[in-house]
């Protein structure tokens, strides 16, 4: 038996569920981005298995075969920045409200 | 054992490997232990690009997430308080809601995957391309000029904002 490219999607499509779980069920906030991290992760598997088995098209050249490790490599750096940012507005939230908690921040709830 | 059969093995070791970290994320009681957990799931991820042959995302993965970016977490959850307790990594109470919507995404998208007949290349290597971060380099440089020059300027507009939004005032 030969791993195809369903494998790799069935498998990140557990990981994506696994992070949606974790960031609807999770209240510390740094454990939330913990999971959107997975998510990301979990899109990262799909785009790089779709770049090593599905066919380039004719009229494109073989190096767009790798499109997909492309788009990967973009989803890191944005993955980074955000990473970068969340973090910094956690900490802003956490000197003014002593709280990572996302029940307790709830000034702008309704 | 041929080839194929050690690389079907080598999936399904990662494939388990994997979802035990993501799951220890996720269900872990203490937020460091879920943050180790993290490094442990980056890595093995870093091992399914190998599988699939991009080997130069696998060393960005590694550099990036398990260098990077779990060193952030970490100091994030040092900075902030309760960070050993036992019950730092709380659940919330609709966490049953959650594991229903998270089930039914799960049972939508392995659907849609399973069903989906997409046309699959019987090339040895990504595209037939053999010198993967050689080819990388030259797409990054010449199709992709543009989105790699912007994400230069978010990177440093998110560096700059996430110094901006941390100091203290």
């Amino acid at each position: 038996m030969t791993i195809t490219l369903t494998h790799f999607l069935v498998l990140s499509g557990i990981i994506f569920s696994i992070g949606l779980f974790g960031v609807l069920a999770k209240r510390n906030v740094v454990s939330i981005l913990m999971s959107i991290e997975m998510m990301f992760n979990a899109v990262n598997i799909t785009l790089v298995a779709f770049s090593r088995y599905l066919p380039v098209p004719a009229s494109n050249s073989a190096a767009r075969g790798l499109n997909g490790q492309v788009f990967a490599l973009f989803i890191i750096a944005v993955a980074a920045a955000e990473a970068a940012v969340a973090l910094a507005i956690i900490l802003a939230v956490y000197r003014g409200r002593r709280t990572v908690s996302v029940e307790d921040v709830n000034l702008m709830k309704w | 054992m041929t080839t194929d059969s050690w690389l079907t093995l080598a999936f399904y070791v990662l494939a388990f490997l994997l979802v035990v970290g993501a799951l220890g994320v996720v269900l872990l009681p203490r937020i460091v232990h879920a943050a180790l957990a993290l490094v442990f799931f980056f890595f093995i991820t870093s091992g399914v690009y190998v599988l699939l042959q991009a080997e130069f995302i696998a060393a960005t993965q590694v550099i990036i997430y398990v260098g990077a970016i779990t060193v952030l977490f970490l100091f994030a959850i040092m900075l902030t308080n309760r960070s050993y307790a036992p019950d730092s990594n709380p659940g919330n109470s609709q966490w049953m809601a959650a594991a229903l919507v998270a089930l039914v995404t799960a049972g939508i998208l392995l659907a849609t995957f399973l069903e989906s007949a997409l046309p699959v290349s019987n090339l040895a290597t990504p595209g037939g391309v053999t010198d993967v971060t050689r080819t990388l380099g030259e797409l990054l440089m010449g199709p992709f000029l543009l989105p790699f020059e912007a994400a230069g300027l978010l990177l440093l507009a998110a560096m700059i904002g996430a110094i901006v939004i941390a100091r203290e005032t």
